[in-house]
């Protein structure tokens, strides 16, 4: 499938003008897992620090649903903080000082990745709906061709929380020589019903938005900005924990003293949740997420190994650790546990720990010093069997 | 944490384990054991433990541990997985002592068991003259907030590993104070305060 490569959303030249660029499969198209050939596409992607003269001190962070390569500084279009900021820099666990990170924007992804916006390289127009639909070994894949083209034969460590621990895990399963240590956190090895059924309520509220006009709204110059805002909102709530909801907001109302007895936001946490619903559109493409929810949905990797999630790590030489959040009930312990009997059944070298935090599936992006302590004893432990010497 | 110096039980423990094999360390606690074999003994050394906080400690001094129950958890290592399989001052806290014993040496090529003597001269003194629940250095609950549920004479365990056709291929015995005594075993079983068998499928 031959993609036009230069045609750019004003977001993605503002983040494409801010970060590194591949233009990968040009020789060898990447075969998808649904059978189309694509090629040529992009990976936008971000580092930080220096790759040593050995190449064993690289870094991959995988990013969530809606993140992308910008983990650490200011994002170029919301001017926020990176997603990892917490996780990622001078002084922090991973330090770029110690490390070469690297992270990039994944397939499908808006960001200046090729994705549904991407024109088709014969007629010329966008693709949007006749994108093929993307997995996350796909996602993967296109990963490691851009690490071939970074000439890192392997990578000291695989790292992510939510699809991207999923993407962790597929790395790990896929490519077990090219990772010395994988960390998934708050993910499963498979997407639930329910969460499956949460993506379907979001990319339903998308595709009844009269101007989402069948995905092509590009060409009628529209955006679905209240189907993707709706998406989003639902998806946030199950980001956070019913204790979190209600200690940040309980029933305070917002900017009244009184219920006004009609359907504005009286609640606070109605107005936050139209914020959060409102200012997600300025940066994220709806067909991009319909195609990235969907990748989600479709991992089983399990299925991937005959249905025994054990073989798909069978002889892995990689050291793993797992993290979960005790309030976490979009990716919950049990999930992270099934993972960890699975490297077990495979005799691998595993650690996991549950950590007590009541902030929800995000946690996993906020201040958890638990995380960072369990993070930082783990790479300092797997630094000093790579021979990386004394790190952070 | 320093390695160098751990509990006298673990150190002879650690003594039992060959340089260079793997051993998996259940109910591994703060990982002293673990980290004894790793760092003096290069042993590719894993851990379960029952308790996050313990998991937590282990894996932020960089070991490998996960959180588990000796019970059931046992079930999801293949077989002959490890070595040695250790069980250090634990097996009296299980539900199922027996079934443990069984899956540690399905798991491992040989199992490592620590645990106090139920027969020690104290113990039976405080029962028989205090008419009490004993309390003793080595067994220091109240009887009824004891996570001992399953406690055994070195004699007791003996004749276990004869029922299940276990070969002990080491057995040593600790007086109170830590001391190895050398006594042939109905006194064993009187002035030993703890035990600690190496066992082998036979």
């Amino acid at each position: 499938m031959p993609v036009e490569l230069d045609d750019l959303t004003d977001a993605e030249r503002k983040a494409l003008a801010r970060c590194h660029q591949a233009v990968l499969g040009r020789r060898r198209p990447l075969r998808l897992d649904c059978g189309v050939e694509l090629g040529p596409y992009r990976l936008a992607y971000q580092t930080y620090g220096r790759l040593n003269a050995d190449k064993s001190n690289a870094i991959l962070l995988c990013h969530a649903l809606t993140g992308d390569q910008f983990a650490v500084e200011c994002h170029p279009v919301t001017g926020k903080p990176g997603w990892w900021e917490s996780l990622v820099g001078p002084g922090k666990v991973l330090d770029p000082a110690c490390y070469f990170i690297i992270c990039a924007n994944v397939l499908g992804g808006c960001m200046g990745s090729t994705g549904p916006m991407a024109r088709d390289g014969v007629t010329g127009q966008p693709w949007n709906l006749r994108f093929p639909v993307v997995t996350v070994g796909d996602m993967v894949r296109a990963q490691a061709e851009l690490l071939d083209h970074l000439g890192i034969p392997d990578l000291f460590c695989v790292i992510g929380g939510s699809m991207g621990g999923m993407q962790v895990l597929e790395w790990a399963a896929s490519y077990p020589r090219r990772v010395f240590t994988a960390v998934p956190i708050a993910c499963a090895a498979r997407h639930s019903a329910q969460n499956i059924a949460f993506h379907e309520v979001g990319r339903q509220a998308i595709m009844a938005d009269p101007e989402w006009k069948g995905g092509d709204y590009r060409l009628h110059n529209t955006v679905p900005a209240r189907g993707l805002a709706v998406a989003r909102m639902t998806a946030h709530i199950t980001y956070l924990s019913e204790l979190a909801l209600q200690r940040k907001f309980g029933r305070s109302l917002q900017d009244r003293d009184a219920l006004g007895f009609g359907f504005d936001a009286d609640f606070q946490v109605e107005s936050y949740l139209r914020h959060q619903g409102s200012t997600f559109v300025d940066r994220f493409d709806a067909n991009s997420y319909l195609y990235i929810t969907r990748a989600m949905d479709y991992f089983d990797l399990a299925a991937a190994h005959g249905g025994v999630l054990a073989k798909a790590f069978a002889g892995t030489p990689t050291r793993f650790c797992l993290m979960s959040f005790t309030s976490d009930w979009l990716f919950p312990t049990r999930e992270s546990r099934e993972i960890v009997r699975a490297l077990n059944a495979a005799a691998a070298n595993v650690s996991f720990v549950e950590i007590e935090s009541d902030k929800g599936h995000d946690a996993f992006l906020l201040d958890e010093p638990e995380m960072f302590r369990t993070l930082e004893g783990f790479l300092k432990g797997a630094a000093l069997v790579r021979g990386l010497g004394e790190v952070s | 944490m320093t390695a160098a110096a751990i509990r006298v039980d673990l150190q002879l423990i650690a003594d039992m384990v060959e340089p260079a094999t793997r051993a998996l360390d259940v109910g591994c606690g703060d990982g002293s054991l673990l980290a004894y074999l790793v760092s003096f003994k290069r042993v590719d050394a894993r851990g379960m433990e029952l308790s996050q906080t313990g998991v937590n400690a282990c894996v932020v001094n960089g070991l490998s541990v996960i959180q588990g129950d000796a019970d059931t958890d046992l079930r999801d290592y293949p077989d002959d997985a490890f070595d040695y399989v250790i069980l250090s001052q634990t097996l009296q806290a299980t539900r199922e002592p027996r079934v443990v014993l069984q899956q540690m040496l399905r798991v491992g090529k040989r199992a490592i068991v620590s645990f106090p003597n139920f027969a020690h001269w104290q113990v039976r003194l405080r029962l028989v003259f205090g008419g009490r629940m004993p309390e003793t250095p080595s067994l220091p609950f109240k009887w009824y907030d004891t996570p001992n549920i399953h406690l055994c004479s070195i004699d007791d365990f003996r004749a276990l590993c004869r029922d299940m056709g276990v070969r002990v291929e080491r057995a040593v015995v600790l007086n109170r104070n830590s001391r190895r005594i050398h006594m042939p075993p109905l006194l064993a079983n009187l002035f030993g305060e703890q035990a600690v068998f190496m066992l082998r499928r036979d």
